[in-house]
């Protein structure tokens, strides 16, 4: 649910990026808080182990600038990856407006992505949401570690397992490189403030 | 509803709330937000500077986890937090399934007299809120 404030004329959007544990949603976020600096205005926000692994979720508030004379906040979310912790990611989903779902192009994650893909669709649900309806955007990140010889899904072969049915716009990409990220952002953003002024008008 | 929006005139008699009950007896700074994380509305003594998207999206969560801990030992809800600091503590205390309200203050205001105000503040906010459906 997006909040929207009528006297200060600010609308905050949330956008969370899902997926297997290690795919890359941290390193998603960390990239944006790099590179977009200057429409950051505070921390990144990590409740992290101390192996460096999500506990609850990574949190960076984003500024957008105006539509319509409405100041657009970005609110970005992480959930922990790790099977363990469903329970917190479905605590991060409420009330979720845009999702990125970031798969681990690597052969080895293959079944990872499909069971973490389902659970987002079972997690949707008990909040009376679909992932057929939600604003949605698949990124295939790793692409990278083809050119140094680890084993990638082919393309053809993610969008079979994860996007047959949904036909989200995809993206290829390498939050580490940053190959991506800022499009897959982008994409996330402006089907998320569509589908909010199509539920409002 | 699948969209909280709340008209300006419901924010001011909210704003006018948190004023009169909490902010004049001494708290530094009252915030309401939903359970995703969104603030509603903030009051404060202009004096205090916190990152308050950030407070509102760690509140949620940290009384999202609560409230899974309830259920785990088969309560329905724990409505009401209360951190102690040194200097400074916070109070939370649920307006309703959506609603929060967070205030942040100092030594000067002991603990039972801000309860007293912030029940009192949510009775009157919730008949604000009441009126938005």
């Amino acid at each position: 649910m997006s909040f929207i404030n009528l006297k200060d004329k600010v609308v905050q959007v949330k956008i969370v990026y899902y997926g297997p544990g290690r795919c890359g949603k941290t390193t998603n976020l960390e990239y944006i808080n790099r590179k977009f600096r200057e429409q950051i205005q505070s921390e990144m926000v990590s409740l992290k182990t101390h192996g460096d692994r999500t506990l609850f979720f990574d949190f960076l508030p984003f500024h957008m600038g105006q539509i319509k004379g409405y100041d657009i906040k970005i609110q970005l979310y992480t959930v922990p990856g790790q099977v363990k912790y469903n329970a917190t990611r479905k605590l991060v989903l409420k009330g979720v407006d845009g999702i990125v779902f970031v798969a681990d192009a690597m052969e080895k994650q293959r079944e990872k992505n499909i069971r973490s893909l389902n659970q987002l669709h079972e997690n949707l649900q008990s909040y009376k949401e679909s992932i057929f309806d939600i604003p949605l955007v698949m990124q295939y990140n790793k692409v990278d570690l083809k050119e140094h010889g680890i084993p990638v899904l082919p393309i053809s072969v993610l969008q079979q397992d994860l996007n047959s049915r949904l036909q989200v716009p995809y993206f290829e990409a390498s939050a580490i490189t940053g190959f991506n990220v800022a499009a897959t952002l982008k994409k996330i953003i402006s089907s998320t403030v569509v589908s909010i002024q199509k539920k409002l008008l | 509803m699948n969209y909280g929006i709340v008209s300006q005139e419901q924010l001011e008699q909210i704003e006018e709330i948190l004023l009169q009950k909490l902010i004049k007896i001494g708290v530094d700074c009252a915030i309401i937000i939903d359970m995703a994380g969104n603030i509603i509305t903030i009051k404060d003594t202009g004096k205090s500077k916190y990152d308050i998207y950030s407070f509102a999206a760690l509140a949620a969560g940290n009384f999202a986890t609560v409230d899974a801990m309830a259920k785990l030992v088969g309560e329905t809800e724990f409505s009401l937090l209360f951190h102690k600091g040194q200097d400074s503590s916070i109070h939370f205390s649920k307006i309703d399934d959506e609603l929060l309200l967070i205030s942040m203050f100092g030594k000067d205001i002991s603990l039972g007299f801000l309860r007293l105000n912030v029940v009192e503040a949510i009775e009157q906010i919730q008949k604000v809120w009441e009126k938005q459906d």
